[in-house]
This record gives structure tokens, sequence and C-alpha cells, in this order.
């Protein structure tokens, strides 16, 4: 069947900002989905309220809609554009979600609009858990006995005739939210209470439990006529009960026999023809290893993590595929575009082994349980490929970038402590099997302790006895056989020298010497069986090489590898538009990256793509490889800047800022010097290489103060301390100080407006991009704060101010390409906080509010092109606002207090642009998933700090029409006869009553000073958390939100496509 | 024990050395590779890679073990054995026996360690080749004798399907129809496929007489895979020819390639063949396309068959012929294999056909 012709016009939906158990995968979908879809002809609008995306780009979509991702909004967009089909399938749940309400709302219908691809029955057949277990019963494949329950007592029922564990999962979220395993009927109650106010449609499907069986997901693809196809299978290491997402995943499967495989393989397509796909699919099985028997988990009827994983994994664009079905093509009319030469109807075949680890965020959530289980925690994911099973699982290691070297980099108390992280696992349970097989436990113990095949335990193993063989060898090695061994296992150059006590550098040399190097592989689809066209290399240490680097100008571009919190989809954004904008400056762009859900990651968004760990060792050897004519560091954040150094001390060239000024402004001893010399105010500030000089320097510059370790990454370890005592505890509990790492001590700027800058330098001049302006005061990290542009409270001798200082900064750094600097601003005084010499996290914000690609012309600039050549020298006066705000992960991170800090806490952005700030700010909250109800009662409970403010916010919201509820103090300081309602401390019902009970639309806590997960206001916070309203902390957002409210009630929303906005902009040239 | 070591020589001229595995034993054989990621042990069985040394494409191998269930034949069919890395300890229920015992067991010569990519881009590019491969212990064989062992192969010439035929009859019984299956060297999968449907198979040895299966009075034929090069097997043929005016007849693989020489077509040798489980086949009468499992390196060529038959099966990778049938008689054909082991259940489809053919 050839295209069906009618289809002119389609909507694309993205899935938002990003948060745990939805990330950049959907990106990568959607983005290639548009431009599947414009190759043939058919224009694309796209609605997202994630500025940081691919597919928000003017190059990716032919309208662009950066609005909140609402059934309303959708409507209007849908009534305004008129397209002919909607896609749902590419914006992950969200977008699944959406296209089931604008159909069961009638819209699609009223306006004449189909749903392309998987039609809403499937949808609805694989989504609602009752009507799924029906259509496996009736065709004969193994469903676990369950029951949709809509109540607790449904629930109660089903267990009584069932025997716990039973898993509870909401129907319609995603990434187990709400989901859970409850082992008695009081954690059946709880959770379903719990689960019920997730859900869409407030089901909860109860389910028997298999955990301990093997998981095993399938890809598949089916077109309209019913060919089908598997694209990959995937075996999960942690057995069920452990989130697929949260699980370390192996592809293709390892210990599956033909038959196992085949079994599988079979009933996957039968139940894609059963639920007549049209598109990709994910389904997932518990196979008992032991028996032979399984059980269908579960079917994603839309392209999932699963799906851009198995694209990555093996070169078969999956969502490129799946648009084209949509648009009524056959796999077999489909070329692949990896060979060019076959069709899309083929299964890939794998000559390598892909594996996936989660990336979690306990890093910067040290109060959060670490335990994993059927809910996702992970922010993100790192994938590596390897000829054998021991050098993938190094590299992925390796990639990880969770500041350890190798799986024996992890202390742990006692084999008691190890056993316990294996039988109850956390995120260090890969650290804890490595652990106790070096105590000797036989990995068959752990192998039944952890459920994990014991395969891959044996694995791992081999590992541990080729560390002690290099251990043995010591300085020897390069004249042993076990040099080469070590290699092909994946042992890093730097783990060697640890072992046999030397440094990485040396062990370099003297491998080389020994003339072991790294191949590269290409991963083609089909096992070297036809040519590819595409290159899409990893290294292995093997013959032959396939890399054939061509004698022409070329660049490397340092990717961000996995999204985590601090370093999230926006510098994998950057890092695509430095290779966009090397292709149109005819460079050849190679990529090097490790994150198998982004963009960057493409087969297509590089001319060659190197897919390897971000390590020092993996990169060099990629340059020497290769020899480009220069390396781009300024676009992967914290990742490729700190590769920036030892790169450059090998002769690399670094394009655009210097390692000089990338070292100034990192080093906060040389930046203060910096900015002494340039009579720029920074807040007072000192440097303590020991505990006793911490206080004399906190005492000398005066408490509060921010005190935090040298060399961050987003505010890790940061914090406001406001006394000796705490920052006592801050210096013995949270660092190491030391001669090597200093800890800084800057005072806090207190009631201070924070505020940044993006901007782009050449050698003569910078440009600045815009000013961002922070609705929270100074002290919540840039990254957590809603920010708004152009500035609203900043007057313009200010903002001067902070363009002058920016100017005499970037010229001091040498900055050549992107800048970003921070300012706090108390009355008319300015400070500088930081200035970091490469692309922000808000750089593809600002390039959507103003339309200037801004990390585009930053790469050319880093090419020696200058600003002039695009027109770039004031400021874009922008006549509307463009606010963006950010989400938090506390819901899935059970234990977390919503307090902002200077440590992020944030996943993800929105933004939110109409003629006025209250309206964009009001639109940016809903982008990041909040409900601001217009009415309703709104819960006050402030510190005694805020309380002044507390009448007039208490009118404010009065005025708008809300219904007041205030804890005593609060109550008091609003002086009036507000309802006072008790703390949870004082006795029921309280306010965690109220809350939980449905009958608060916004809770207004700003938190005490201190972290303490007993207090009252903790409760409170939490209580907003789990019943998913709205919960702001600061006075200052509290305002921000009224304001918002104001606007919205006197006007309607604007509904516009972006380019409606930028195109107001005089004197810039668009791109 | 002394580590076993391999070295694999091809008619090029390029050698690998790697680890041995299985048996200390020189062979020679057509090097080819398959892109399966499981199925070794159906793969290692399959009596249609008799001659042959086979490179999987997937590195690591022998991960489940082997079982006493996925045999295609009572024996290890190749020659010789090529893998990236062999799973020393097997992690699978039915799990029975190391690769490495295996291999012992049948005195067939494996190699690991060695760059399989690098390999399979060679046969790729130059075709498939002999190689020579020698396990060995103690000194490295003299590169020159392997060299010239793989050289003196002539694959094309050799009648495998002489050395790997069953010599009698053999029986199964199941319904009442009954089926002659002239075993070319038949996958067991193809009889089990059979009997499953009802029909008592009676398998026979390939150089029997045209009448002596009419007298058996059958109700359909069955031609087998095999090995080899189909132009060498004209006695099939002319049997073929006799029985496809009286009988139905469905031919698989080899067999198909018997039908087409038998109705005056020919065959000729593909560069590097078709060995995988993975390739897309268009069924041109439904219009559907199916994932099959492949294993042959001839295909009929469409232009040699004659009017009264049509192509029915089309590979999508490189649009040869995979399938075909006479206009009027009940005699269709499939160079795949439905039967699967290894690869896809997509087209067991062809085993009903066959049976509501023969009614």
């Amino acid at each position: 069947m050839p295209r069906r012709k009618e289809l002119k016009k389609v909507l694309v939906i993205g899935s938002g900002p990003i948060v745990i158990g939805q990330a950049a995968e959907f990106d990568y979908s959607g983005s290639q989905a548009c431009t599947s879809l414009r190759e043939e002809g058919v224009e694309v609008v796209l609605v997202n309220s994630n500025p940081a995306t691919i597919q928000t780009d003017y190059e990716i979509a032919d309208v662009v809609y950066i609005e909140p991702l609402r059934p309303g909004v959708l409507a209007k967009i849908v009534e305004k554009e008129k397209p002919d089909g909607i896609i749902g399938t590419m914006g992950g749940q969200t977008g699944l979600n959406l296209t089931m309400q604008l159909y069961e709302r009638g819209f699609l219908k009223q306006f004449d609009v189909e749903v392309l691809g998987t039609g809403v029955d499937a949808i609805e057949t694989a989504s609602e858990r009752g009507k799924f277990s029906e259509l496996m019963n009736r065709i004969g494949e193994p469903a676990l006995d369950s029951v949709a329950a809509n109540s607790v007592e449904e629930a109660v029922g089903f267990a009584r005739t069932h025997s716990y564990p039973l898993i509870l999962r909401p129907a319609y979220t995603l990434g187990g939210t709400g989901g859970g395993v409850a082992r008695s009927e009081d954690e059946l109650v709880e959770r379903m209470k719990f689960g019920m106010r997730l859900s869409r449609i407030g089901q909860v499907l109860i389910e028997e439990s298999v955990i301990g069986w093997g998981e095993f997901e399938y890809e598949v693809m089916r077109d309209g006529r019913g060919n089908c196809i598997t694209i990959c299978n995937m075996e999960n290491i942690d057995p069920m009960g452990i989130h697929t997402g949260e699980s370390i995943v192996v592809a293709p499967s390892q210990t599956l026999s033909n038959d196992d495989h085949q079994m599988l393989r079979s009933a996957s397509l039968k139940i894609i023809n059963a639920l007549n796909i049209e598109g990709g699919c994910n389904i997932q099985f518990a196979l008992n290893q032991q028996t032979g028997e399984y059980y269908v988990i579960e079917v994603n009827p839309r392209l999932s993590r699963s799906s851009a994983l198995a694209s990555k994994a093996t070169g078969y664009p999956i969502a490129r595929v799946a648009a084209k079905i949509a648009l009524g093509y056959t796999l077999d009319e489909i070329p692949n575009a990896i060979t060019k030469k076959t069709p899309a109807s083929f299964e890939p075949a794998l000559d390598y082994v892909v594996v996936k680890i989660p990336r979690w965020p306990f890093d910067k959530m040290p109060e959060a349980d670490r335990r994993i289980g059927t809910q996702m925690k992970s922010t993100g994911e790192v994938m590596a490929i390897g000829r054998n099973f021991e050098e993938a699982l190094q590299k992925a290691v390796r990639s990880w970038e969770v500041k350890k070297s190798s799986l024996a980099d992890c202390r742990f108390k006692d084999l008691k402590e190890i056993l316990e992280h294996i039988e109850k696992p956390t995120d260090l349970r890969l650290f804890a099997i490595y652990a106790a097989l070096k105590h000797g436990v036989k990995p068959e113990r752990i192998a039944e302790l952890s459920g994990i095949n014991p395969w891959f335990i044996r694995k791992i193993r081999n590992i541990c006895e080729m560390e002690e063989e290099i251990r043995k060898a010591g300085k020897g090695i390069y004249k042993d056989e076990v040099l080469a061994e070590a290699k092909k296992y994946g042992f890093s150059d730097r783990q060697i020298a640890e072992l046999i006590g030397s440094r990485e550098i040396e062990v370099r040399r003297g491998r080389k010497a020994a003339g072991i190097k790294p191949v590269y592989k290409i991963v083609d689809t089909c096992a070297a069986e036809f040519e590819a066209s595409t290159p899409y290399y990893y290294s292995t240490y093997e013959q032959e090489d396939e890399a054939n680097p061509q004698g022409v100008r070329k660049v490397i571009v340092i990717g961000a590898g996995p999204i985590r919190i601090g370093q999230g989809i926006e510098f994998d954004y950057c890092c695509c538009h430095a290779s966009f904008a090397l292709r149109e400056e005819k460079v050849q762009s190679i990529m090097i990256n490790n994150n198998p859900e982004t963009v960057s990651t493409d087969f297509d968004a590089s001319d060659k793509l190197y897919f390897e760990p971000l390590a020092f060792e993996d990169v060099m050897n990629v340059i020497e490889r290769e020899e480009p004519d220069g390396v781009i560091v300024q676009f992967g954040g914290q990742t490729s800047i700190n590769l920036a150094m030892p790169l450059a001390e090998q002769g690399v060239r670094i394009l655009g800022t210097g390692v000089e000024g990338i070292d100034i402004a990192e080093d906060r001893e040389r930046f203060r010097k910096l900015l002494k010399e340039l009579e720029i105010p920074q807040p007072r500030n000192g440097t303590a290489r020991s505990f006793e000089v911490a206080f004399e320097v906190a005492e000398r510059i005066g408490y509060p103060v921010v005190v935090r370790p040298s060399y961050v990454i987003a505010g890790r370890g940061m914090q406001i301390v406001y006394n000796a005592e705490e920052l006592n505890r801050y210096i013995h509990e949270a660092v190491d100080v030391s001669e090597k790492r200093p800890v800084l001590i800057d005072k806090y700027v207190e009631d201070a407006i924070e505020c940044e800058i993006d901007g782009i330098s050449d050698r003569k001049r910078l440009f600045i991009g815009g000013m961002m302006e922070h609705v929270e005061k100074a002290g919540v990290h840039s990254g957590d704060a809603s920010c708004v542009t152009p500035p609203v409270k900043l007057s313009r001798k200010i903002q001067k101010k902070i363009v002058g200082y920016s100017r005499r900064i970037s010229s001091a750094l040498n900055n050549i390409g992107a800048i970003n600097i921070q300012f706090a601003v108390q009355g008319e005084r300015v400070f500088v906080l930081e200035a970091n010499p490469r692309a922000s996290r808000t750089v593809p914000y600002l390039s959507k509010a103003t339309g200037i690609p801004l990390a585009k012309i930053a790469t050319k600039i880093a090419l020696g092109h200058e600003l002039g050549e695009y027109g770039l020298l004031d400021t874009p006066k922008l006549p509307y606002y463009a606010v963006k705000s950010v989400v938090f992960p506390f819901l899935k991170l059970p234990g977390t207090d919503f307090v902002l800090g200077p440590e992020m806490k944030s996943t993800g952005e929105s933004m939110g642009i109409d003629r006025d700030f209250g309206r964009a700010y009001y639109k940016a909250l809903l982008g990041a998933n909040l409900d601001v109800y217009t009415k309703g009662r709104i819960a006050l409970s402030l510190r005694p700090e805020d309380r002044k403010h507390a009448r007039k916010l208490a009118e404010r919201f009065r005025s708008l029409g809300f219904e007041l509820v205030a804890t005593e103090g609060t109550a008091k300081a609003i002086g009036d006869s507000a309802e006072v309602v008790k703390k949870v401390s004082e006795g029921e019902p309280n306010i965690r009553t109220e809350i939980l009970g449905g009958r608060i639309s916004l809770v207004v806590n700003t938190p005490k000073k201190g972290k303490d997960s007993l207090t009252d206001g903790f409760k409170i916070r939490r209580s907003a958390i789990e019943a998913n309203i709205p919960c702001i902390t600061s006075i200052e957002a509290a305002f921000g939100i009224a304001e918002a409210i104001e606007c919205v009630k006197r006007n309607e929303l604007t509904i516009e496509p972006l380019r409606y906005y930028t195109s107001k902009i005089k004197g810039v040239r668009h791109a | 024990m002394p580590e076993k070591k391999a070295l694999l020589v091809l008619r090029d001229g390029s050698c690998f050395r790697g680890k041995g595995f299985g048996a200390e034993a020189v062979s020679e054989g057509e090097l080819v590779f398959n892109t399966s990621f499981c199925g070794y042990q159906e793969a290692l069985t399959d009596p249609s890679y008799a001659g042959q040394i086979l490179t999987l494409t997937y590195p690591l191998i022998g991960n489940y073990g082997v079982n006493s269930e996925d045999f295609e034949s009572g024996r290890i069919q190749v020659m010789g054995f090529v893998v990236r890395e062999v799973c020393g300890e097997p992690q699978h229920m039915k799990s029975k026996e190391k690769l490495d015992e295996f291999l012992t067991r049948f005195n067939i010569p494996g190699i690991s360690d060695v760059d399989t990519r690098m390999i399979v881009r060679r046969i790729r590019n130059a075709g498939v080749m002999p190689a020579c491969l020698s396990v060995y212990s103690g000194r490295e064989p003299d590169y020159g004798e392997l060299l010239d062992r793989a050289k003196g192969l002539d694959y094309s010439k050799i009648d495998f399907v002489e050395r790997v035929a069953s010599r009698e009859r053999k029986e199964y019984k199941a319904g009442g129809k009954k089926v002659a299956l002239i075993d070319c060297g038949v996958k067991m999968s193809i009889v089990r496929e059979l009997v499953e449907r009802d029909l008592s198979v009676v398998s026979v040895p390939p150089r029997i007489a045209a009448k002596e299966i009419l007298a058996m009075e059958p109700d359909g034929i069955v031609v087998s895979n095999g090995p080899g090069d189909p132009m060498l097997l004209t006695y099939l043929a002319k049997t073929v020819r006799e029985l496809a005016e009286r009988l139905p007849v469905f031919g698989i693989c080899l067999g198909h390639q018997v039908i087409a020489h038998a109705v005056g077509g020919r065959t000729f040798k593909l560069k590097f063949g078709h060995r995988g489980s993975n390739h897309p086949v268009k069924d041109l009468e439904s219009g559907r396309v199916y994932i099959t499992s492949q294993n042959h390196g001839y295909a009929v060529d469409e232009r040699s068959l004659p009017k009264e038959f049509i192509v029915t099966h089309r590979n999508c990778n490189d649009g040869t012929v995979e399938g075909m049938r006479h206009k009027e008689l009940p005699v269709f054909s499939v160079q795949y294999h439905p039967e699967a082991n290894p690869g896809p259940l997509d087209s067991k489809y062809f085993f009903d056909k066959f049976k509501k053919t023969i009614g």
C-alpha cells in the first residue's frame, strides 16, 4: 500500500518536560518521526511544552507550538491548524493520553482528524488492563490473573482469593508511577488509594506477582497490511520485580535458546496482530527459566524508552519507520536507511553485545530511598557496545559518570551490607555483586539472592578474575598477553594503572608501544551481511578496523552523556546543534556520546557517530583515529568541559574558548582574582583547605554562607549554612576537605534577585542572547528556578550594569563561543555569582524564546566566523514574555523533600510564552505538569521570616476568589478570620488530611531552614506531592502564581505558533 | 590439559589464529556465515551444512549449552565451527553438554577468539570460499599445508547429498495420508511438522527410482533440504520429474532447486548465500512479508523456469526466487525453511498448504 496522498498535514504530540519515566527518548522518536513525515511532503505541526527539544526546531517541524500539553490547548491547536491526522504514539504516555482525551471528548470527530498509526481501540485495549487481560485470554496468551480495580474494596476482594505479594499498577501512568508491591492488606489499601489518585481514570491493576522470573522484552513493528517484524529482543539482567527502566538490560538476549526465543517472538507477533497495532510496540514477558513457563506482562502500544534503546542497539530507526507506516506504507515499501539497499521489512542482526545501565539521581538526593523496584527512579541511561559482555558492561560503567572508575570502585562496610544490596536491590547492586565475588561468594549464591541468571554473574566474575591477573602481572603487563586480554574485557587504562600502580597516561603509552589499540566496528543492522552506508561505530579490541577516516575538514563534538539531574537534555540539544552547524559549514561532524535516548546519537544527526564512553581514554582514541581539525567541548556540559584540559595536554586543538579561560572560570580562586582585577563585585568569599580555615573564612565573610566543594556540577554538595553549628555538620558529613579538595565559601546574598545571561562572543564582541530573571530569589539553584525573559523586575540601569560586567568578563576570559554568567542583584548592587564559558542549560530555552539558534551560531563562531555575519549586535527586544519552569521528581522518590536550595533537583523544564508575564508563567506551570486551578482552597503555611508577606498574599488570593486555610502562625499573620487548620503534629483533621482528601487546590509552604523529614513542613509538602497538587515553596513564586492566575482570569491564553512571537522581534535574522 | 589453539586458513591466503575448541582435528570446507543470534545447535546438526565450515556472526555462542532435543539430525554436520567466543559455563534448564564437549564428541574442530566480523566481511566481499581449520595443542600446523588443503577443495563438485542422505527407508507413522519424503539430508523438524499434521511419513533415499516410490502409493511427495550443488543431482531431478506428473510434490530448499532442475530450469550459486533467521520474503500471492529462516548457497534462475511455473515468493533483499508453483499441477516449492529451527515460525502455512493439497 503506497502512501495515502490525502494526508497533507499531521499533528505530532511531544512528551513535555523530562521526568522520571519519560526522558529524552521521546524527543528522539518525535524528531525522527517528523523528519520522516516531511520527507513524504507532509506538513508537520508539532506541539510540546519542552523547549529543550530538537523536535521544536524549525528545521524539524513546519509549525511549532511551545504550549502546555493539555487537552484544551490541543483542541485549540487542532481547531486552528485543521490537520488531517494526529500522531500521539511518539510522545510517550503523555502523547498517548492526550490523543485518548481528545478522542473521548469528541474533538477529533468534530474537526475530522484521524488518529494515524495505531488506533484508539488498540491504545485502549493495551492500556486498560482489564481489556488487555481479556484479549490475552481470547488469543490464548498467558496473562497473569489480575483485576482492574476501581475501588479499595475491589482490590481487597481480589486479594482474598489470591496470595501476596501482589503488584499494583495504576492505569495510564508512566514509569510505574504509583505502582508497587503489596505484601499485606494494609500495604494494599495504602497503595491502592495512592494509585487511584494518580491514574487518569482512577483505576489500578492488581496482579499476581512473578517476582524473580526472567524479564524479556520484544520490540515489534507491524504495518497496516499485517506484516510484522521484531526489531530486537532484550533481556533484563534484573529479574521481574524491577521496572525495566530500572534494570540493567542487555541486547540481544543471552540466555534464551532458539526455542525460547521463537516462543516469545511468536507470542509477540500474535499479540501485535490481535491488537491491530500499526507502528511500533513493546511487549514484556516474564519467563520462568526453570520451567519454561511464561506470562505476557505488558504491552506499550507506542514508541517507548525500550524502542529508543532498541533503535540505538540495532541501528534500526523505529520511529522513522513507524511514521511511514502511519502514512500507509507497508514495511517492504520502506527502505532500510542504514543499508539503503534492503527494505525495512527485515529483522536486524547484531554481531555485538549491548548493555544499558540506568542512571539514578541518588547522588543529588542522598535522602531518597535507594532501593529500586517496580517504580522508576532513574532519570536517564547509558549504553555501551562491545564484542563481549564483559567489555560492554565495563564500557557502560565507564560511561555512567557516577564518579566510579570501575566495578571495584565502591566501598561497603562488610559482607553483610554487600549481600543486602544484592538481595534488596539498590542502585549499587552491580558494585555489590562485584564486591561479593571478590569476597569469594559463589556466583550461584549471588544468583540465588538476586534472582539474576547465573550466566551474568559468571561474566562479572570473569572481570573479577581478570582484575587479579592484571594485578599479578604488575608493571610487566606490557610484555604479557594479559594486557591484550584485559583490553578485550573492557578494562580501561586508568583501571589497569590503578591495579599495577602506574598512571593512566603511562599505561596508554605502554599499551600503544605494545601495539594494542582499539579498532572500530560498524553498527549496520545486518551483522555485516550487507554493506552499510551509515557510519555508526563502536570500539573494541580486535583485528579489523572499519573506521575509514576521510581526509576532509572535520570536527569532533563531545556529547553530554546520560540524562541526570544537573545535566539534562539541554546539553544534548546543544551538541546536536553543534553538529548541525558543522554540516552547514561543510565540515564533517563527528559525535561521541553514550546516551541511547537522545537525538545526538541518532544515526543521521552527525556525519559520523562513535558510540563510546566519554572518558579521556575512549575520546582520545577516537581523536587519534580520526585526526580532526578540532574538538568542541563547550556543549556537553561538565562532561565535555572536564575533558578539555586532559585533551589539550595531549596537543588536541580545542575550538572556542581555550583551556586557560575555562580554568579561570572553573577555579574559584583564579576567578576571584580576575573579578578583583576587573573591579566587578562578587559576594565575599574564600577558600578553605582545612576545617579550621573554613570556620575562619565563614566568620570573616559573615553568615549565612554558601559552602561547596570546588569543581561542581549543578550545585552538588552545595548548601547554605546559617551558623557555625550547621557549618560544622556540613563539613563533617558532606564533604572531604583537603589540600587538593578545598571547600569554597561564599557570602549568601540574601533577598536578592538572581538573573543570568547567555551570550556568544567572537574575538571582538559579546552578543547577549537574553537576560533571564529568576522568579525565586537568589539561593535556589539556577536550574531549579523559574525564570523569565525579558526581565520584569530589573531596572534598565541594573540591566545595563549586567551587560557591562558580562562584556568585561567574557573579554577577560578570551571567550569564543557560548558563555553563561549568573548574577545576584541586591538593591542597586550587582554581584557576579559565576561565569561558565560554555553553553548552559538555558541555551535551548533562550533560543526558542528569541528564535536565534544560539548553539549553532556559537559553533560557527568557534570555527572562526564573526557575530556580525549573523547580524547579532544588541540583545533582541522581545515584545512578549517567555517563562521557563521546571519539574521535580519528588513524587517518584519517596523520602525526598520539596525544598529548593543550591543543590539542583529538577529533572526537566517547560516553557510558556505569551503576551504578558502572568499568562506565560501560567503556561509554563501547566507545561511543567502542574494543575494550577483558578478557584478552590489554598493552604498557606509560611515560615516566620515570610509572614510579613502573609496578609498581602492572602488578599491577592482572596481577590481572585480563592478560599484560604492556614496553619496557626500564618493565620495570625494574615490577621483576620482566616480558617485555621492543624499541623500534622497537632492531631487530625489536619492540613495533611485536607490535602489528601482533595479539598485543597494549591499549597504554599515556605520551608524553615535545615533539612528534617520529621518537620510539619516536610509532611505538608509530601502530602501535596502525593496528592499531585502544586506546592509553592517560595514567597516570590507564590506572588508569581497569583499574578499568573489573575492574568488568566482576565485574558484567554494566546495559542499561537512559536513563529508568531519570534517574528515580532526586529532586526534579527532568523534561522 | 594444555590450551588448544586453532588456525584457520582461507583459500585467498588469509589466516586467523585463535583458541581451539572441540576436537583436535583438521578439516576443510566451504567457509560460510549465518547471522542468527541463537539456534547454534540446530545449525550445527543441519545436514545442509555438510561440507561447510560455519561462522556465526553473533559473538557469544554456547550460552545455553547443548540439549537433547534441538537436533536436526543425529550428529554435527558442519566440518568446522568458527565463533568469536565460546561459552564454557552454559546456563539453561535443558542443557546437557557444553559446546566444546559436543564438538569433541563428534570430532569436529572449532575456533574461537578470532575476528569473526572480519571473516564475514571477507566472505561478503569475495564470496564464499574453501578454508581449512586445524585445532591443535602442540606446534602450529604448517600454513602451506592448510592452504593447499583449502585450495584442493572444490565444493561444487562433491555430491554431499550422498554423504548425508539416509540409505534406507524410515517410517514415521501417524494418520491415514502417506507422504514419501525424499531425504537428501532432511532436517528432523520437517518430519516433525508433517507428523504433527497427522501425516504418515516414509523417508526414502534420494537415489530411489520413481516407480519404487509410486509402488508405495503415497498421497504426496516432499523433497527435502540438503547440502551442495543441486546441479549434481541429475538422478534425483529425473525421479522428481516423473513423480510430479502424478502426485503432489512439495520441495523445500534443495528440494525446491531440484524441482527447478526437474522441469528444465537452472540454478546458480549465490555469492555468499542466504543464511540466517532474518530474511524478508514476500508472498506475492497474498502480498504479505514474512521473516524467514534461510540456509542456501544456490538459487533458482527465474528466467530459466518453464512457462508453467510461476514465482510465488521473492526475497525482499535481493529479489531472488524464494518460492514457486506449477500453474496447474499440485507442485510447489519453497527455497527457505518453513520448518524453522533455527529461526522464525512464521511460515508454517506451507505445511498446512501441503496437507490440504494431498487432501
